[in-house]
């Protein structure tokens, strides 16, 4: 199978690779996949509680190419949206940008998971309803 | 065609070198094999002076068609203890293997329908079996241990009186493990039952004897051991037992009928050459393979930590690696090592979207079957391309492990396997 030029770019330039400290107020950490199904990611937020724009956005991805490079995708877009902003983020837009083939499209649909699973946490942590992180499980 | 190979033989040397080493690197011999040049010389003749038809038997050309395929016949029976009355041509291993197990259980119908194989079979076996279970034939599949070998014990228990057929491949075409055939073509003999083996992967790199190792049916690839693809062959053997086969494709009556079609001379007589070679070279050759197979596997797990090597060492082709690594996801890894080409049993490398059956079989959690890597040495492969290929691994290793939640957690000391995991 051969790669968009944007999947080996984030493949091979990851952005924004790393873990944030979960047990913060202000980070949101969702963690979806399983090792069984060959894709785990890892996206954590750091949200500001004033204004509830997602400062800062990190990840860590178990899986091929093109779930490393939705998830990566996905922190550069959640970055400076707002809470509400990057929940409105969808998988197909992820799969255009992308250019994922059909096999493909699950990794968008993780990715696209693991941003409402990280703000699910955020807002758990807030004491918020979690009804919307609820949503898509 | 030859514009093609210069085109392609151009692309390389036009690719970069690292180290004396020409990109990319091909080790995945399993798959396929290039034609070693000896081979193609030895073909060329046969598509344009000598293009007869091997049938033909009243002129010069049919009869330099035919004296191909006799002088290839004579080399593929002396490869494998066998005599040339006793090798019949296909197109292939997929073709052989269907012909041998649907030709038994056709012929032997009358004799009882049970047909023994094992779960790590080639797909060309596994689904000719399911075929026949449609048509009123039993199959038992037979587990493999951890170490990926039948257990001969199992193998006893299930035959039973209405069996025909055993089909347990020599060596495996994923972990390159290779099967007691001599005691299991024993056991079969002493209970009347026929021995078919797929040695699509054997033939060429590791002594087979028809003879010695008890078989009645053998599968035998040409492009697995340098010579061309779309071209095999299938020993039926003739004597103590003789074993009859019903054809699968009716014609003309080619290969005393056994399987009719003209025949592929140039094919033919490439695979002929290619076990020539395989006859003269192996026993160099499969020291040097184990011994760059050995400098690969050493190299790599000297700089990694859990990494797992996927069936026995000890009964293994000398060509085969296949590991796993612990937290990293095959196709990933393929994506990583873009210059050298390998497979993996990822299921994202695969048509059914499922990781390997054949490591699963061998207990192989699925999250280690997503991990696995397979590397298949070949005659072209050099020293300096086996250190290549360790590094670029170990270094792809290193960075996806630090892309890794798992790894990550791994290192926190968490238990992955006490993990509630959010699946989609």
């Amino acid at each position: 199978m051969s790669y968009s030029n944007k999947v080996i770019d984030h493949y091979n330039n990851p952005r924004n690779v790393g873990s944030m400290d979960k047990n913060r107020a202000e980070v949101g950490t969702g963690l979806v996949g399983a090792p069984e199904c060959g894709d785990v990611m890892k996206l954590q937020i750091k949200v500001n509680p004033a204004t509830n724009v997602i400062e800062d956005a990190k990840f860590k991805t178990f899986g091929c190419g093109s779930a490393i490079a939705s998830s990566s995708l996905a922190t550069e877009w959640v970055k400076g949206k707002t809470i509400d902003e990057a929940l409105a983020i969808k998988n197909t837009e992820i799969v255009k940008e992308l250019s994922l083939p059909p096999v493909k499209i699950h990794c968008s649909v993780l990715a696209e998971d693991a941003i409402r699973a990280a703000i699910g946490d955020w807002k758990k942590k807030q004491s918020t309803p979690v009804a919307v992180a609820e949503a898509k499980v | 065609m030859a514009t093609e190979v210069t085109t392609l033989t151009e692309e390389r040397a036009a690719t970069k070198t690292n180290g004396g080493v020409k990109l990319p690197i091909y080790m995945d011999n399993h798959a396929t094999t290039p034609v070693d040049p000896r081979v193609l010389e030895e073909m060329l003749p046969y598509f344009t002076d000598r293009f007869g038809n091997a049938a033909s038997r009243n002129h010069s050309f049919g009869w330099a068609g035919e004296e191909a395929v006799e002088t290839a016949r004579e080399r593929i029976a002396k490869l494998i203890g066998a005599t040339t009355k006793e090798i019949i041509f296909t197109s292939g291993a997929t073709e052989s293997d269907n012909l041998a197990i649907k030709g038994v259980a056709e012929m032997y119908r009358e004799k009882g329908n049970h047909i023994i194989t094992a779960v790590t079979e080639h797909k060309a076996v596994l689904d000719t079996c399911k075929r026949l279970e449609k048509y009123g034939y039993r199959v038992t599949y037979l587990p493999v241990q951890k170490d990926g070998l039948v257990d001969l014990d199992d193998l006893k228990r299930a035959i039973d009186d209405k069996t025909i057929l055993v089909t347990i491949m020599a060596a495996n075409n994923e972990i390159g493990v290779v099967q007691p055939i001599a005691e299991i073509g024993k056991l079969c003999h002493e209970k009347g039952v026929i021995f078919h083996s797929d040695a699509t992967q054997a033939v060429g790199k590791i002594p087979i004897d028809v003879i010695k190792q008890n078989l009645d049916l053998l599968s035998i690839s040409a492009h697995k051991m340098y010579g061309p693809k779309g071209v095999g062959a299938l020993y039926v053997r003739r004597k103590s037992p003789r074993v009859q086969i019903s054809p699968i494709i009716d014609g003309g009556g080619h290969e005393r009928g056994m399987r009719s079609g003209t025949l592929n001379v140039p094919g033919i007589a490439g695979l002929g050459k290619a076990c020539a070679l395989c006859y003269e070279e192996m026993p160099q050759e499969s020291v040097r393979m184990s011994g760059m197979r050995d400098r690969l596997r050493d190299r790599i797990m000297s700089n990694l930590d859990e990494v797992y090597i996927n069936g026995s060492m000890e009964h293994r082709l000398p060509q085969n690696l296949n590991i796993s690594f612990a937290y990293v996801e095959g196709e990933s890894l393929l994506m990583g090592i873009n210059d050298v080409a390998v497979s993996s049993g990822s299921a994202c490398t695969s048509a059914t979207l499922e990781p390997s059956y054949v490591l699963k079989a061998l207990g192989t959690g699925d999250d280690l079957a997503h991990s696995s890597i397979r590397f298949g040495l070949g005659r072209f492969n050099t020293e300096a391309e086996v250190d290549y290929v360790a590094d670029r691994v170990v270094e792809t290793v290193q960075r996806l492990r630090e892309l890794s939640p798992l790894y990550e957690m791994a290192k926190e000391g968490i238990d992955l396997k006490s993990v509630k995991w959010a699946a989609e």
